[in-house]
């Protein structure tokens, strides 16, 4: 496992050079805007709660039915309050926690965007809406988790995390798209009310896994799970925020906003079922293997994120109400232990677990906002956790499928939780005081103030249930189910077995606890042998990239433009030659065409040229011979009627002959190729052939067939009487087609200002040096 | 009418010459330069305009009626491009401003320039085959001129490769319009789609239309065609770079466009789907070649030919939708590219090198430049909600449409690999502290430069944005466009009359 200790540390050292805080009233809005959202969203409760659902949408691309629409229910008001709430903490926090860094600002901004896109996420109507916001995320999360810029472990963290994600993110588009298919709508509210049309469409299965692809690596399940521990290279706040509180939950969000459509099948249940409690059980074994607080968190976290995948595998309404109401205990609790590591790493200068103890004294506050947060963590009474731990047990005991499978797993991660609660929240402020590198002081009150506030929350509504039961718990089961329900929420359920599974928990999780040094060696002697995190393996893809690139980048880039040439013939030979045979064109003449012994001649004339020029060593022997092609042409045009063209044809050869002549003069020997090229000779040899066969063959196949001279008829009945001219060729080329004429002679102009302009900048002669 | 088509062409000449008269060393070439640019803008808005409102707009040549002389002609697609070949160039004609020497200048730089924009006008404009090849021939010679003007070694080389491998390309179009001729006897695009139509050899005009493949293919930098464009892109000035790199593959993909929907439609099992996997990959060969580059420039070419393929993705499918993403892509990237090589330059200008591993900073100390860089970047890989993602949306949506599977998801990992090359270069020249220790920062660059080779950049940037939040108008453009790309009676019969 990488570590991360102390970077926030480093950071803090760089801006208390720097920092002048110049830009430090931007933390105000930034918390203030959100602040207000979260009063808006909160007066829409009773409205939602009374079952209504609000709609905007404006048009945004007509043409291609792609709404910017939005809907608010029960699960998006859920989620929309989470953002708000948090993102307000945070923002508050944050102004503290990065004062005077440099990039303050930018910080600000990105928060920003982040919060924009992921509100829009969790609010969307439109599917393609959905994902525009869903993408922002992660852009968003990649320049916040890369924040710390300098740092090649930051970078090299915000791109894995980039990469998965977007990984993830392709697939759901994909999947959102043939969703779109199947539901014929790209408007979630008209999908989900489309019944069974998406279960029963043929492309169920693959919309299914393109989906959860998009949900899996999003929040982070196994085997994807190692980018989110890898992105506590943010800084804290952020990490409290997106890879905790909110955006990792979009996965989570994702999967509970397609219960209604996706649900129910086996492929469905047993995908979140196994994904869930895997990453759950898991998650939380490593996460006792962590001495870095906020490692531990991040590893909590995931085990969260397992845990809520494999309750919404289910369909049973308490399953479900467990998964949305240990969604908001999550929410509540681990944003605030963040915070409290972050706040602790601040004062202290460390967050490991063995450096940090007896801060009780020093600082109380932090203390008892710790100790709140992390009983609820551990899922005691009067706390909201507990409420949620119980309903969770209900919940397992309730599915249908695989009750036993779901139990074990939520037993043993609680367990684990228990422990790791007593590890991050209470350790580092009980027992004996330890060295740490600054001496401890209770943080400012922005500090403290957000993480006590969610703390307390949590505490109230473990003893009030019912102010989030019937406003928030309810409304949001009954959008993920897409029926209505009643939920109940209550501390006391009675003596039952759920209440039993709650003792053996904490037993268990004691037991934990009081042996959890020797347990982290030994998971630590474990963890050199068995890999628990695809970690290695990404590397290991990414070098696999990179070697695959450069190898086919050497193949085909080679540098050598002989190759190149031959590889482009070759491709016409290839092409033209099989698409010849494949559309049956090929037209063969009489083995002999009967011509006359002046055309062998000049037949002969040209291809004992072509053959000599090919072949020679010498520059001025190639430039004669293809002159002899010219002048073999020219008796072809002279044969068949031409004289007028063949007149030009070796005017121009002599010219070009005596010209090219007088400069090859005066450049040096050409250096005879020697061994090494034979074999490359025989294979350009090869491909000339090959691409000569292939052109006659196409130009045999082509004069087979009838010529239509209706264009040429026109000229020959129309150049005198309206172009005025008795040769034809001429008025062709300075009247009917004069825009040619034109274009040809702005080619020699130029051609002859490049070549002047080459001559007079010395290239040729300084490339020649 | 004819004023519209013929202006795009005669104003860059025009001012060739103005410049070309110039005497050398004068600082009113430049001026010229840009003025004329500006000039080319407005007519190509206007023609646009004409266009969208009026249809198909014609002019035959000295009044030669089609098919005798030729036909100078503009539908959706062919106005849409000269525009985009007039912003790109007033862009870098003003960019030109702070990055092409006096020595570059004195050797006609402006010169060329110009008349590499009327060449590719020519070519979007021509309704003629063999005209089209005029046209082609005069891109070529200017845009050879310009990549070896006052050269280094680097770019006498990249030169060389690159007028090899096109002038194959030359041969072989110069072929095939002799082949195509010798099965029709006409050489009017118009009536070249009426005649292929009559051919009983159906077989040999699939043959002929391998043979424009290739060709066309050799311009376009398909996979496994493309390999002048990697070799010589990197190496002359950077507004050079960025003219070719929006400009001169998408004359070869136009062409492709062009000839394949307008002539060769009439075995379209054969060659449109030869024609889909050359697009899957050229993708994937691009992309890799990026993933393994470690220069700015190198990296930016290989993309081009990375998406290449998307474009012609699009053709290939020859859907609807598939075709409104190709022009959609072909615009988006038009503007992203030449924004990015642009950006490239200054980068290069404040950090003293395009190695990625000898430059870094600027995120800390050009925050400007990095935003400037991330909105073509993150666009280019497709990142919502800028104008790549549209693109992408629309071509793998086009093709999950008809159940091509293969391709969609072709387009979609290459695209996470756009990513992974595009953050390759942002983490190295901006995230990664420069090596030498030193804070590349903007006042390097005195006012004048600065506001020469940034207006440009985030001009196009800002253009970038805007397709992208406001998407409607250019795929309502684009549908258009392919529609009549899909149904060419109307091209025809605007180019021919009602003679046949």
């Amino acid at each position: 496992m990488i570590g991360l200790r102390g970077s926030g540390r480093e950071t803090r050292a760089e801006h208390a050079q720097e920092g002048s805080g110049t830009k430090a009233w931007i933390g105000w809005p930034s918390f203030l805007l959100p602040a207000a959202l979260l009063i808006l969203f909160a007066s829409w409760l009773p409205a939602i709660a009374a079952g209504e659902r609000l709609h905007f949408a404006l048009a945004w691309i007509p043409s291609l039915g792609v709404n910017l629409s939005f809907l608010v229910d029960g699960l998006s008001l859920t989620f929309a309050l989470l953002i708000t709430g948090t993102g307000a903490v945070v923002a508050l926090y944050s102004g503290t926690y990065l004062a005077g860094h440099p990039h303050f600002a930018r910080f600000y901004l990105y928060l920003g965007l982040f919060m924009v896109a992921m509100l829009g996420l969790v609010l969307a109507d439109d599917l393609i809406t959905l994902f525009v916001f869903w993408e922002l995320t992660t852009v968003a999360s990649y320049l916040l988790i890369g924040f710390d810029h300098a740092s090649a472990k930051a970078r090299r963290s915000a791109l894995q995390a980039l990469l998965l994600t977007g990984a993830g993110g392709l697939a759901l588009l994909a999947g959102l798209i043939l969703l779109a298919t199947a539901a014929g709508s790209f408007e979630l509210s008209e999908i989900l009310a489309s019944g069974d049309a998406v279960r029963e469409h043929g492309l169920y299965l693959p919309i299914l896994v393109l989906v959860l692809l998009g949900a899996f690596t999003k929040s982070a399940q196994v085997p994807f799970h190692f980018w989110l521990p890898n992105a506590m290279a943010a800084p804290t706040p952020v990490s409290a925020y997106l890879h905790s509180a909110t955006m990792v939950k979009a996965g989570i969000y994702l999967m509970a906003r397609m219960h209604p459509v996706l649900s129910g099948t086996d492929a469905w249940i047993w995908t979140l079922t196994i994904a869930g409690a895997t990453t759950a059980v898991l998650a939380s074994v490593i996460a006792l293997r962590q001495t870095d607080l906020k490692l531990a968190l991040a590893y909590t976290t995931v085990m969260a994120l397992g845990t809520l995948t494999m309750f919404l595998g289910a369909e049973a309404t308490v399953a479900i109400a467990a998964a949305v109401t240990f969604l908001i205990v999550h929410a509540l609790y681990k944003a605030a232990l963040f915070l409290i590591v972050g706040i602790l790493d601040h004062q202290t200068g460390t967050r490991e677990a063995d450096q940090l103890g007896g801060l009780a004294r020093a600082m109380p506050i932090s203390a008892c906002i710790a100790a709140a947060a992390g009983l609820s963590m551990a899922g005691f009474p009067p706390f909201l956790g507990f409420i949620g731990k119980e309903l969770k047990y209900e919940g397992a005991l309730a599915i249908a499928s695989e009750p036993l499978l779901v139990a074990t797993a939520a037993v043993l991660a609680n367990a684990l939780m228990v422990a790791l609660a007593g590890i991050v929240a209470l350790r580092p402020f009980l027992g004996n005081r330890r060295q740490t590198p600054r001496a401890p002081r209770e943080a400012p009150i922005r500090l403290w103030i957000g993480p006590a506030f969610l703390a307390a929350l949590g505490l109230s509504f473990g003893v009030a249930p019912a102010l989030i039961a019937d406003t928030l718990v309810q409304p949001a089961v009954t959008a993920i189910l897409g029926r209505p329900e009643t939920v109940k929420l209550a501390l006391w359920h009675g003596i039952n077995i759920p209440l039993l599974l709650s003792a053996l928990t904490l037993a268990l999780g004691l037991a934990i606890y009081a042996r959890h040094r020797r347990l982290r060696a030994a998971l630590a002697g474990l963890e050199s042998r068995l890999p628990t995190t695809a970690d290695q393996a990404w590397d290991g893809l990414l070098d696999g990239l990179r070697s695959l690139a450069a190898a086919q980048t050497r193949l085909l880039q080679s540098g050598v433009l002989r190759r190149y040439l031959l590889l482009t013939f070759a491709t016409l030979a290839l092409a033209v030659g099989t698409t010849l045979f494949a559309v049956d064109a090929v037209r063969l003449p009489r083995l002999w065409p009967e011509l006359l012994v002046k055309e062998w001649a000049a037949l002969g004339l040209v291809s004992a040229g072509a053959l000599l020029a090919a072949t020679t060593q010498s520059r001025l022997t190639a430039i004669c011979a293809l002159g002899v092609v010219g002048v073999g042409v020219a008796l072809l045009f002279l044969m068949f009627g031409a004289p007028d063209v063949a007149i030009t044809q070796l005017l121009v050869e002599t010219l070009f002959v005596v010209l090219v002549a007088v400069v090859m003069l005066r450049l040096p020997r050409l250096q005879p190729d020697h061994g090494s090229a034979r074999g490359g000779r025989l294979r350009d040899a090869g491909v000339a052939v090959l691409v000569g066969a292939v052109v006659t063959l196409v130009l045999l196949a082509v004069v087979d067939g009838p010529i239509d001279r209706s264009v040429t008829a026109y000229f020959e009945q129309a150049s005198v009487p309206e172009a005025f001219g008795r040769n034809i060729v001429n008025v062709i080329l300075v009247d009917f087609r004069a825009l040619d004429t034109f274009g040809e002679i702005a080619v020699v102009a130029v051609a002859a200002l490049a070549a002047l302009a080459l001559i007079r900048g010395g290239g040729l002669r300084r490339a020649r040096s | 009418m004819s004023w519209y088509l013929t202006l795009p062409i005669v104003i860059p000449l025009a001012t060739a010459i103005l410049v070309a008269l110039q005497r050398s060393g004068a600082a009113a070439g430049r001026w010229l330069s840009v003025g004329g640019s500006f000039l080319l803008l407005a007519a190509a808005v206007a023609l646009v305009a004409q266009v969208w409102r009026h249809g198909v707009i014609v002019a035959q040549m000295g009044s030669w009626a089609a098919p005798f002389g030729i036909t100078l002609v503009a539908d959706l697609l062919s106005a849409a491009m000269v525009a985009i070949t007039a912003i790109i160039g007033l862009a870098v004609a003003i960019y030109a401003l702070a990055d092409i020497d006096a020595r570059r200048e004195a050797l006609g730089y402006h010169t060329l320039y110009q008349v590499l924009l009327a060449g590719v006008c020519g070519a979007f404009l021509t309704g003629d085959i063999f005209n089209l090849y005029v046209w082609f021939e005069v891109m070529l010679i200017a845009s050879f001129g310009l990549m070896v003007l006052g050269g280094d070694k680097a770019q006498l080389d990249g030169g060389i490769k690159y007028i090899a491998l096109n002038l194959v390309s030359t041969v072989l179009f110069l072929s095939g319009i002799g082949l195509l001729y010798g099965l029709t006897g006409t050489l009017n695009m118009a009536d070249l789609h009426l005649a292929v139509r009559e051919v009983e050899q159906t077989g040999l005009v699939t043959v002929v239309a391998v043979f424009f493949m290739v060709a066309f293919g050799i311009k376009a930098a398909v996979f496994p065609l493309f390999f002048w464009l990697p070799a010589s892109y990197h190496t002359p000035p950077v507004a050079v770079s960025a003219i070719f790199a929006g400009l001169l593959t998408k004359v070869g993909v136009y062409a492709l466009i062009r000839v394949f929907s307008l002539i060769f439609t009439q075995d379209i099992g054969y060659t449109h789907a030869l024609l889909l996997a050359v697009a899957g990959l050229t993708m994937v060969t691009g992309v890799l070649g990026a993933a393994a580059q470690d220069g700015f420039r190198k990296v930016l070419s290989f993309h081009i030919v990375s998406q290449i393929g998307y474009m012609i993705m699009g053709l290939a499918l020859f859907t609807p939708l598939a075709l409104v993403g190709a022009v959609f892509y072909l615009v988006h990237h038009i503007i992203v590219k030449a924004n990015l090589f642009l950006v490239s330059g200054v980068a290069n200008r404040l950090t003293g090198s395009f190695e990625l591993a000898r430059i870094g900073g600027l995120y800390k100390s050009a925050p400007l430049l990095a935003v400037l860089f991330l909105v073509p970047a993150l666009s280019l890989a497709g990142i919502p909600p800028l104008s790549g993602f549209w693109a992408k949306f629309l071509l793998v949506k086009a093709s999950l449409d008809i159940g091509a599977y293969m391709i969609a998801a072709t387009a979609l990992v290459v695209g996470l690999l756009t990513v992974y090359s595009m953050t390759k270069v942002w983490a190295e020249a901006f995230w990664k502290p420069h090596p030498a220790g030193t804070a590349p920062v903007m006042v390097l660059l005195d006012q004048r430069e600065r506001l020469a080779l940034l207006l440009p950049i985030a001009a196009l940037a800002a253009l970038t944005v805007a397709i992208g939040l406001f998407p409607e108008p250019f795929v309502a453009f684009a549908e258009r466009a392919a529609g009549q790309l899909l149904d060419p009676t109307a091209y025809v019969r605007a180019v021919l009359g009602d003679v046949r």
